[in-house]
């Protein structure tokens, strides 16, 4: 994105065909492997990221099957000791960090510009260097597993057991380097979306008319941005200290195995908010498509999406209860974890509220977003026990928190997800998902999901432990764990389901037309799939709902779709002002460009480099970092970014 | 009603289920040894009934949303699947809902944070001045346990199992040795984790005899599965005359066997376990000295019975895969004279 300040004053057209066809000129991607590497189109980066990410979904996925089965017997002996250990490590490791945020990444990647009325992202090639980064970084950390060295110390990666006295393979320096790797990708992306979000709204989109998806992925994107350096220092230290003997958690030395768990925390639990706002946004917007009515208690609900957040800064200890710290102290951040709970009830009873004064419509999309607010009052209530301090000091690492983390991650996250494909799959594919298959598959992913873990509840306050590879007989588990094991292997089968329905639907499945779902807003004014250029005018929004207005009659302002501006000078979209979305100037955007896949690539061999210590490829892909970095950001006169592009 | 069970019908056992299990749990509670809904002593009890309590909140709050949520869509459901003949309006206010949830919820949540308070108050300290202090060190995979007193000769070292007074409170100082670990015993108090570099205090309080279960739960390595300590409560005669027979030291083995293997045991255990009266001074592994009065071998991984104990010692790696004791390679006949050695060690 270049800012320039025209003279030009960009015409209001209504579009002709010609319009269409020079636009898509512009606009489209080429096709094959050039296409493949260059693209930086927002909706191509969207389904990357969503396919990469249910790639690993399915990854994370078998693993828990491998562990599940160990787990159903007692004293089973399938898997060795460390062998589990590293399952249970990837897949936490996977679902947290290379699923649940990169999918929701995917389908604000796609939506937003659509959802804002804008032609793409910010910063597209931004856009596409975050996709590259993350699947590089997902390959460099699952590469590390494929040699038998990865992480086995959790998602959590406690020192002192991660340091190199107690973990001396390669293990921790594959799962820190990667770390730090994607901390790159979660940045670049998240300040795409800020600044996507303050500058390309088309004019009219005023902030108390940005869909609560928006506001979900705005408000984790924010998070994201202050808590993910936390992380990625925690994790550099942690490589200083395995590979140059620096002190940091050192605790001869007098480092502190406590610092690795603040840095941790304070970075890992606003995450768990920035994996479910999104997801809680996707419910907002979709239940009201399906209830036929506007969303109660819009304002409420976008107020407690940022209120979440901001209280969600303030509870990391609550994963440290049983470190030893005062009580004092720690009393402090039980009230804050129980707090925390208010502004989820303002989304729960929002959503309830607009079902009942609603007309329901019962599909496989409404389901599971409907299905999701009971999953998110389970996970919420064990999240609230947990908040308490001394019964957390029972509750914590047993399998009642291994319970409520899923309720909170599938039923928040995968639930809404799916809903969500579901929902937009016709938008991007231009075809139905079968509805038929998607009962079967709702209710096989919800009851093998609530089969398999609302039993872990009682699992825990049984006593069973996390994190350990097998279990006496005698204690009243086995039972449970058999539930649990077989509800798992019941709720892959319903992810099975849903695989089949895309791979069906794709081609098969019934055309859908812009606008299936009589949907309220702007994504749903477009084709379906949307042409490159998103809108052939940029809109003019007159409402929250543009597709919705004639019907609400909430007042005489109507959205403009088919006339406004037109933009054809190349890429191009509209700048606006940051509050009220007034029209402030023409943004020009880049062309495809090879450079992101390039500088990923350069980086790429850089965390090679690093971690096997191969200094002279670290100092060749440090060079080819700033070589791509130069191409990268090379004047170009079709930007505006050299003297005679303006008007001289 | 069809349309109902049509819809959310299989949703109503998953709940009755969860309902089902729990008031079922009051019923077997007393035989399940890690179970913390119930609980015995003055540290457990506030927590206990504090459990309860937020779980009985808890099953409310998602009976009465699932309900809610299941016959909002039962009454309100529309007449057709046509998503496009259903008509669109801004029908009902709806904010009353989001007062009236938002505020009661916000009551309930407050109650709760008062009730936590009040709790963490009670469990604060301990009752009265604990009589036993006992220092407890986490390390890969067992737990060690050092009995503080004033009078040198009366401190003794034992291992995984953690023997205390009934019906006095214990304060107990958690070490940690070399990764970090986390001390509990679920029918006497929640848990504290042992960290290297820093000491932390607890106290914990029995008020019927019993042996109580303590798995370690935080995350320690390969074998964080098999690390579990048992706190015995005696009653305090009992467990004046415990303590009286842990300081004493091993008595000379009197059969051939037993004199053979504890040649071989200083020979090949001496380095890392300790048998007072004996060469053996390691402090690596556990101490031995009374090895015969604890019911487990390997922090609770195994009984210990003499087959046991034979197979322990030939291939410690077959039963507890990682475990720090190395396999001493020992042959069948000084298998055999160890164990009878062992045997002796009361």
């Amino acid at each position: 994105m270049t800012l320039v300040d025209i003279e030009r004053r960009p015409e209001i057209a209504r579009v002709s065909e010609t319009d269409r066809a020079k636009l898509k000129t512009i606009w489209e991607t080429r096709p094959g492997l050039a296409g493949f590497l260059s693209s930086v189109d927002h909706k191509d980066v969207g389904i990357r990221y969503i396919v990469t990410a249910f790639v690993f979904l399915i990854l994370g996925g078998v693993e828990a099957l491998i562990m599940r089965v160990q787990l159903a017997k007692p004293e089973q002996s399938l898997l060795t000791p460390e062998q589990y250990n590293q399952l249970f490590s990837m897949h936490g490791m996977t679902m947290i960090f290379l699923y649940a945020l990169p999918v929701l990444s995917g389908f604000s990647n796609y939506l937003w510009p659509l959802l804002l009325g804008a032609r793409d992202m910010a910063f597209p090639r931004l856009n596409a260097f975050s996709y590259w980064i993350y699947v590089f970084a997902g390959i460099f950390m699952y590469a590390g597993f494929a040699i038998g060295a990865g992480p086995n110390d959790g998602w959590f990666n406690y020192v002192p057991y991660a340091s190199r006295q107690y973990n001396p393979g390669m293990n921790m320096d594959f799962y820190a380097l990667g770390m730090i790797f994607l901390g790159i990708s979660t940045s670049v992306g998240a300040a795409n979306f800020i600044v996507t979000l303050v500058r390309t709204r088309a004019p009219g989109m005023s902030l108390n008319r940005l869909p609560i998806l928006i506001w979900g992925t705005l408000t984790a994107s924010a998070a994201n941005i202050l808590v993910v350096p936390a992380v990625s220092l925690a994790f550099f230290l942690l490589w200083m200290d395995r590979q140059f003997g620096t002190h940091f958690f050192d605790v001869s030395q007098g480092g502190q195995p406590l610092l690795w768990q603040h840095l941790f925390w304070i970075f890992g639990h606003p995450w768990v908010y920035a994996v479910v706002l999104p997801a809680m946004g996707m419910v907002s917007d979709g239940l009201p498509a399906f209830c036929r009515r506007p969303l109660v208690g819009y304002t409420p609900v976008a107020l407690s999406t940022v209120a979440t957040m901001v209280l969600g800064f303030g509870v990391w200890v609550h994963h440290m209860f049983a470190t030893g710290m005062p009580n004092l102290a720690l009393s402090f951040f039980s009230g804050a974890s129980i707090v925390i709970a208010v502004p989820s009830a303002v989304a729960v009873f929002a959503w309830l509220a607009t079902i009942w004064n609603g007309r329901p419509v019962i599909t496989t999309a409404f389901l599971f977003f409907a299905s999701m607010i009971a999953l998110f009052v389970i996970g919420g209530v064990s999240g609230f026990m947990t908040g308490s301090l001394p019964v957390d000091w029972q509750l914590t690492d047993t399998y009642f928190v291994v319970a409520h983390l899923h309720y909170v991650l599938i039923g928040i996250n995968v639930f809404p997800v799916v809903g969500a494909l579901y929902f937009w799959f016709p938008k991007f594919t231009g075809r139905m998902l079968d509805e038929r298959l998607g009962r079967w598959n709702f209710w096989t992913m919800f009851l093998g999901f609530n089969i398999g873990f609302l039993p872990m509840h009682l699992t825990g306050l049984w006593g069973m432990p996390r994190r350990v590879y097998t279990y006496p007989e005698g204690m009243g588990w086995d039972w449970l764990n058999m539930i649990s094991s077989v509800g798992s292997f019941l709720f892959a089968f319903g992810v099975l389901l849903l695989l089949i329905n895309l791979a069906v639907s794709l081609r098969r499945g019934k055309v859908a037309g812009p606008n299936p779902w009589d949907a309220p807003t702007l994504e749903w004014a477009v084709p379906s799939p949307p042409p490159p250029y998103n809108f052939d005018v940029i809109p003019h929004v007159a409402s929250r709902h543009p597709l919705w207005e004639d019907r609400l009659q909430e007042s005489e302002a109507r959205t403009s779709l088919t006339e406004g501006y037109l933009l054809d000078h190349g890429r191009e979209t509209i700048g606006t002002t940051p509050l009220d979305g007034d029209i402030d100037l023409i943004l020009k955007m880049p062309e495809d460009s090879y450079a992101p896949f390039m500088l990923s690539v350069a980086i790429s061999a850089f965390f090679l480099a690093l971690l096997l210590h191969w200094w002279w490829l670290a100092a060749a892909a440090g060079v080819a970092t700033i070589g791509a970095i130069a191409i990268w950001l090379w004047p170009e006169h079709d930007l505006g970014q050299t003297a005679d592009a303006g008007h001289d | 009603m069809r349309r109902t069970e049509r819809l959310f019908g299989k949703n109503c056992p998953a709940v009755l289920a969860i309902l089902w299990g729990v008031t079922q749990s009051h019923y077997v509670l007393a035989d399940l040894p890690a179970s913390y809904l119930h609980g015995n002593g003055s540290k457990a009890y506030p927590v206990v009934s504090l459990t309860w309590g937020l779980l009985a909140i808890s099953i409310a709050v998602t009976v009465i949303v699932c309900a809610l949520l299941v016959l909002g869509i039962v009454a309100r459901r529309a007449r057709t699947d046509e998503i496009a003949s259903t008509p669109v309006g801004r029908s009902g206010g709806g904010m009353p809902w989001l007062v009236w949830g938002t505020g009661i919820s916000t009551v309930a949540l407050f109650g709760s944070l008062v009730w936590t308070v009040a709790v963490l108050a009670d469990i604060n300290g301990p009752p009265s001045k604990p009589t036993v202090t006992i220092e407890v060190t986490g390390q890969q995979w067992w737990w060690k346990a050092r009995y503080l007193s004033d009078d040198a000769s009366r401190t003794i070292t034992t291992a995984n199992e953690i023997h205390i007074p009934v019906g006095q409170p214990i304060r107990i100082k958690l070490i940690g040795a070399d990764v970090i670990h986390s001390f509990w015993v679920p029918a006497l108090t929640g848990k504290t984790d042992t960290i290297p570099g820093q000491t932390n205090t607890m106290w914990l309080e029995a008020d019927k005899p019993g042996i109580y279960r303590g798995p370690c739960t935080e995350y320690c390595g390969a074998q964080h599965a098999h690390m579990t300590a048992f706190v015995v409560a005696d009653p305090p005669d009992a467990f004046k005359n415990w303590w009286d027979a842990q300081i004493t030291s091993a008595s000379a083995p009197t059969s051939d066997d037993g004199m053979r293997g504890q040649g071989a045991f200083v020979f090949h255990c001496g380095a890392c376990h300790t048998v007072r009266g004996t060469e053996a001074g390691g402090t690596t592994g556990p101490e031995l000295t009374h090895l015969m009065t604890r019911q487990t071998i390997a922090a609770g991984t195994l009984d210990n019975t003499p087959s046991n104990l034979a197979g322990w010692i030939s291939n410690p790696q077959a039963l507890k895969p990682g475990t720090t004791m190395p396999a001493p390679g020992l042959s069948g006949r000084e298998v055999t004279d160890i164990t009878a050695y062992l045997e002796t060690l009361r």
